[in-house]
C-alpha cells in the first residue's frame, strides 16, 4: 500500500508532511540521497503525544519547518501550501496511518493524483474507522471489535480501506445475535 | 465476439485544407446517427484497395456532439505504405468505406483544472474534438501547435479564430518560431495536465523536459500515430491454423494474417492497446518491437509480440495463432 | 407487451412475490451442478426464450413500480446511497441517453424518448411522468442526470471513470445492494473496491477482468451474473442497515424455508459510454423464493446440488452460514438425484 519516501531527483520543490515518527522515513532519504534536496524543501511536522522529534528535523536544515500543534492545524497547513505549489512539487507524507489518509484527501481534493504521492508507514499500527451505519470516525483504533464512540455499535474493523475517507471500514459483528460480540482483541498496537 | 459493430459509410465531402491534408466528412449508409464519442477518440477506417484490404486509424476531428457526421484529416506522406495514397489519389465524394466504433486511448483527465495540449503537424487532429468538447463543458485549455510552414499547417487560422489568441499559439519551423516548453511547464499550478500529439521526436522531447522538471507520469498524456515500419519480408508459421504465410515488405503481421482468412483479435493498429498481443512459439531472426504497450521484461523474454506494428528481422516466425 | 405492475412491498410485511411468468424468466445462475467464482463474461446481446429477463438489454418487469417506491424511500433515509464526484458529470448524461434509450427501445408501450437536437422529451407511462429537458443542461431536470434517471430503472448503476489504466467508481446509486456500501467505496479503483472477495485474488481473475474491461468497446456491452441469497425479499441489504437485516438470517426454520429463503440474482452489465469513456455498470438484482424455485424441476435439482458443494470460503462470504443447513435439508426433498441439462433455461 505505501510506496516509500524515495525522493525524486527532478522535483522542484519537496513537500513533506510528516507526523510522530515520521522523521524517521526522512533520515532514511537523507543517508540514501544526501541532504542537498533538503534546501528545496518545506517540512511540515506534528508530533504524537508521545515525543516530539522537532529537534531532529531542524538539526536538517530544510528550507523551511513548520511545527504544528495539532493534525488538523497541520491539514489546513498542508492546503494553503498545495494551493500555491505549481507542478513540479513532490509530495511526501509519512505517520501513522490515519495521518497519511488525511493528509492524502487533503491532495486529492485538490485534483492531485494519488499515485504521485509518496507515502511511507512510521508508528503505531493504530487504525482510523468508519462506522458505516452511523458513518461516525474514530481515531486511534487499536483492537478489533471496539464499541463505536459515536453509536456504540459493536463494530469488527475490516481490511477494506477508503483513501477518500482516510478510514477502514467498521461493521456490526454481533447484528444477527446482539451481544455475542467476542472481547476484543489488540491486533493494531 | 464475433458481434460486427463496424459503420459502413459513404464519403460525402472532401476538403482540401493545407498543402497535403485532406478532409473527409463520412455519414452512415443507412442514415442513422453516427455514434457520440469523447475528444481523442478515432476510428479505424477499412478501405478496398483492388485486392488489398487497407485498414489505418485516424483520429476523428469533428465535434464529439455532431451526431450527422465523422470527420477525419489525412496527411499524404510520401513514403507512406500506401494508405495515405489511396485516401487522397483514389477516394472521391461519393466512395463508400468502413468505419469502426470509436475508440479512445488518448482521453483527457476529467478532474484535471487545467489542460495544455502540444500539437505537431497532422497531430492536432484529436486535439481540435478535444478543445470542442472541452470548451462546451467549459474546462480551462491552452494549445501549442508547431506546423512546419503556415501552408502546410492545417486548421491554425480556424482554431485562432474559434478559441482566441490567449488560448492557441502558433509556431512556425519555418519562421523560426519554436514552442518555448520550458516556460510554459515550469510555471503551472498543480493539477495540470499535458497531452503530445505529433512526431516521435516532438513527443518524446517534451515527456523528457516534463519528467525532469518534476512533473508525476499521470499528469502526462501522449498519443503516437504509429504505422507499422516496413522491413524484409519473412515467413510466418500460424501453428492453430496451420497456415505458412509471407508477410510482405509493406505489410504488418496482422494484415498478413487476415489477407489469409484468420481472424486475429486487434483493436487500435497502432502497437498502443494490447489487443493484438500473441504468442511467439520460435522464432529465426530477432523480434523488432515497434510497440509502445509491451513491458520491456516481455519485450527481452522473445516471448510476445504485438503483431499489428512489430516485425522480424529474420526468415520466420511460428506464431500461436 | 403491456405489463401489470404489481403494488408490493421489500421491507416490513414484505408482500413482494414472484407471478408464474416472472419465475420462468427468471436469469438462474448456474448453468452445471456445482458454482465456482469466475469473471464469466459474455457480450450482453438480446437472448433466452421470449419474455425472458435476457431479451431487453435494460430490463423493465412487474416489480418496476413497486421497486422504485422502496428506492424513494431509501434515498429519503439515506441521501448517501446515491454520489456522484464532480468531474462525473459528462458520464452522468452518458448514462441518462443509454438508461432512456434502451427502456424505450425494449418496452416502447411504456416509454418514449424524443429528440429535437438537444431539447428531449422523456415519457414514463408506469410512473406518470413527462419531462421536456435540454440534453446537457441539469438545470432543466429536477436531479442531476444520474439520479434522475435511476430513479426511473431498475437495479442499481455504477459509473466508472477510466484513467491511468485503472478503473475508479466515482458515481453511482446503490440502494438494491447485497452488503457494499457506496458511501465507502466511491472513489475507489477497480482492486480496492473488490478488495473483500476471498479466493478470486489468488487465481488472477481480477488481473484479466481488469485488463478486459479496459479494452471494453463502445457498441459492445458485457454481461455476467452473480448470486448469493437472502431472507425475505429485502432489496436493500446494505451493511448501512446489516443490524436490521443481519437478525432476519436467525428467523429460518424448516417450515418457513420455502417462503423466506430466496435466490437473489445480479445481472451485471458493463457498457462503455461514448462522451465520458468511462463505464456504466448496472447491476439488476432479482429474487425468488425457495418454493417459487422448486417449480422449476431443473431448478430444484440443480440448486440443492450447488448449495450442498460450495466451498467454505464463499459461504461466509455470502452470508449463508446460519441457514444453509435447514435449506439445504428443504431442497434435498425436491432433488430426486435425476440429471440435469446443461444451461439455465428452464426445460
Amino acid at each position: 500500500m505505501y510506496t516509500g519516501l524515495t525522493i525524486d531527483p527532478n522535483a522542484q520543490r519537496h513537500l513533506f508532511a510528516l507526523e510522530g515518527d515520521g522523521p524517521l522515513a526522512l533520515a532514511e532519504q537523507v543517508k540514501a540521497a544526501g541532504n542537498a534536496f533538503l534546501a528545496k524543501a518545506d517540512i511540515l511536522y506534528v508530533a504524537a503525544s508521545a515525543k516530539s522529534r522537532e529537534a531532529e528535523l531542524a538539526a536538517l536544515n530544510p528550507d523551511v519547518l513548520w511545527v504544528a500543534p495539532s493534525i488538523p492545524v497541520l491539514l489546513n497547513r498542508l492546503r494553503q501550501n498545495l494551493l500555491n505549489a505549481g507542478m513540479g512539487t513532490r509530495i511526501y507524507v509519512s505517520g501513522t496511518e490515519g495521518f497519511i489518509g488525511q493528509a492524502m484527501k487533503v491532495a486529492l481534493d485538490l485534483g492531485i493524483d494519488f499515485g504521485s504521492i509518496r507515502t511511507e508507514h512510521q508508528g503505531s499500527m493504530a487504525r482510523r474507522v468508519q462506522c458505516v451505519h452511523c458513518k461516525g470516525i474514530t481515531d486511534d483504533v487499536k483492537t478489533s471489535p471496539f464499541s463505536c464512540s459515536h453509536c456504540g455499535l459493536n463494530l469488527l474493523v475490516r481490511d477494506h480501506y477508503s483513501r477518500r475517507l482516510a478510514a477502514f471500514q467498521g461493521v456490526c459483528i454481533d447484528a444477527e445475535e446482539p451481544g455475542t460480540a467476542p472481547p476484543p482483541e489488540e491486533l493494531f498496537p | 465476439m464475433t458481434i460486427n459493430t463496424d459503420m459502413p459509410v459513404k464519403v460525402v465531402e472532401i476538403t482540401r485544407v493545407a498543402d497535403s491534408v485532406k478532409r473527409f466528412r463520412l455519414q452512415r449508409i443507412d442514415r442513422q446517427p453516427m455514434p457520440a464519442f469523447s475528444g481523442g477518440a478515432h476510428v479505424v477506417v477499412a478501405m478496398q484497395d483492388g485486392g488489398l484490404l487497407r485498414r489505418n486509424p485516424y483520429s476523428l476531428m469533428s465535434s464529439p456532439s455532431d451526431r450527422s457526421a465523422y470527420e477525419i484529416s489525412v496527411l499524404r506522406v510520401e513514403s507512406s505504405r500506401g494508405g495515405s495514397h489511396f485516401m487522397h489519389d483514389h477516394v472521391k465524394e461519393g466512395s463508400t468505406l468502413t468505419v469502426t466504433q470509436p475508440l479512445n486511448l488518448f482521453p483527457f483527465d476529467h478532474r484535471g483544472k487545467k489542460h495544455i495540449l502540444f500539437a505537431g503537424g497532422i497531430g492536432i487532429t484529436p486535439f481540435i474534438a478535444m478543445m470542442d468538447q472541452m470548451a462546451r463543458e467549459d474546462r480551462s485549455f491552452e494549445l501549442h501547435y508547431a506546423v512546419r510552414t503556415r501552408s502546410h499547417g492545417a486548421y491554425w487560422q480556424e482554431l485562432a479564430q474559434r478559441y482566441g489568441d490567449h488560448r492557441i499559439r502558433i509556431y512556425c519551423d519555418a519562421e523560426k518560431l519554436f514552442i518555448p516548453t520550458k516556460s510554459i511547464l515550469a510555471k503551472q499550478a498543480l493539477g495540470t495536465h499535458v497531452y503530445v500529439c505529433g512526431p516521435a521526436g516532438m513527443i518524446d522531447g517534451v515527456l523528457e523536459l516534463a519528467k525532469s522538471l518534476g512533473w508525476p507520469k499521470q499528469n502526462l498524456h501522449s498519443e503516437r500515430f504509429l504505422a507499422p515500419p516496413t522491413g524484409k519480408p519473412f515467413t510466418a508459421t500460424l501453428a492453430r491454423s496451420q497456415k505458412t504465410i509471407t508477410v510482405g515488405e509493406h505489410q504488418s503481421i496482422l494484415e498478413a494474417v487476415e489477407a489469409a482468412g484468420v481472424d486475429a483479435p486487434y483493436m487500435c493498429r497502432g502497437g498502443a492497446c494490447g489487443q493484438c498481443e500473441t504468442v511467439v512459439i520460435s522464432c529465426s531472426g530477432e523480434i523488432l518491437h515497434n510497440d509502445i504497450y509491451l513491458e520491456p521484461d516481455d519485450k527481452r523474454s522473445g516471448k510476445k509480440i504485438m503483431i499489428c506494428i512489430s516485425r522480424i528481422k529474420g526468415d520466420a516466425v511460428t506464431l500461436d495463432l | 407487451m403491456n405489463i401489470k405492475f404489481k403494488e408490493e412491498t421489500f421491507r416490513g410485511d414484505f408482500t413482494f412475490r414472484n407471478s408464474p411468468e416472472t419465475i420462468r424468466r427468471f436469469p438462474f445462475p448456474f448453468h452445471e451442478d456445482k458454482y465456482m467464482y469466475a469473471v464469466n463474461m459474455e457480450p450482453h446481446v438480446p437472448a433466452g426464450p421470449k419474455g425472458h429477463a435476457y431479451n431487453a438489454p435494460i430490463d423493465v418487469d412487474e416489480h418496476y413500480v413497486s421497486e422504485m417506491r422502496d428506492r424513494e424511500i431509501v434515498l429519503k433515509q439515506d441521501p448517501l446511497r446515491c454520489q456522484a464526484l464532480p468531474h462525473m458529470m459528462t458520464a452522468q448524461w452518458d448514462t441518462l441517453e443509454l438508461l432512456m434509450e434502451q427502456q424505450a427501445m425494449g418496452f416502447p408501450e411504456l416509454f418514449s424518448l424524443t429528440k429535437n437536437g438537444d431539447q428531449w422529451r422523456w415519457v414514463n407511462k408506469p410512473l406518470g411522468i413527462d419531462q421536456r429537458f435540454t440534453f446537457g443542461d441539469a438545470s432543466t431536470l429536477p436531479y442531476e442526470p444520474m439520479e434522475y434517471i435511476t430513479r426511473q430503472a431498475q437495479g442499481d448503476f455504477c459509473i466508472v471513470d477510466q484513467r491511468d489504466g485503472n478503473l475508479w467508481m466515482d458515481a453511482g446509486m446503490v440502494t438494491t445492494q447485497a452488503d457494499w456500501s457506496l458511501d465507502f467505496d466511491v472513489g475507489m479503483n477497480f482492486m480496492e473496491w473488490h478488495g473483500p472477495v476471498p479466493l478470486a485474488h489468488q487465481i488472477g481473475v481480477f488481473d484479466r477482468a481488469l485488463k478486459f474491461l479496459l479494452n471494453l468497446q463502445q457498441g459492445k456491452p458485457v454481461r455476467r451474473l452473480n448470486w448469493t441469497m437472502t431472507i425475505n425479499p429485502r432489496l436493500d441489504t446494505s451493511p448501512e442497515n446489516y443490524h436490521k437485516w443481519g437478525p432476519d438470517r436467525m428467523t429460518v426454520t424448516p417450515e418457513n424455508v420455502g417462503d423466506k429463503v430466496h435466490l437473489r440474482c445480479e445481472l451485471q452489465s458493463l457498457w462503455r459510454l461514448p462522451r465520458s469513456n468511462g463505464i456504466l455498470f448496472v447491476i439488476r438484482c432479482y429474487l425468488l423464493k425457495m418454493e417459487e424455485l422448486v417449480t422449476v424441476p431443473k431448478w430444484a435439482r440443480r440448486f440443492h446440488r450447488v448449495l450442498r458443494d460450495l466451498p467454505p470460503e464463499l459461504i461466509d462470504y455470502k452470508g449463508l452460514t446460519r441457514y444453509r443447513p435447514t435449506t439445504i435439508e428443504w431442497l434435498a426433498k425436491h432433488d430426486d438425484g435425476a440429471a440435469t441439462s446443461p444451461g439455465i433455461f428452464p426445460d
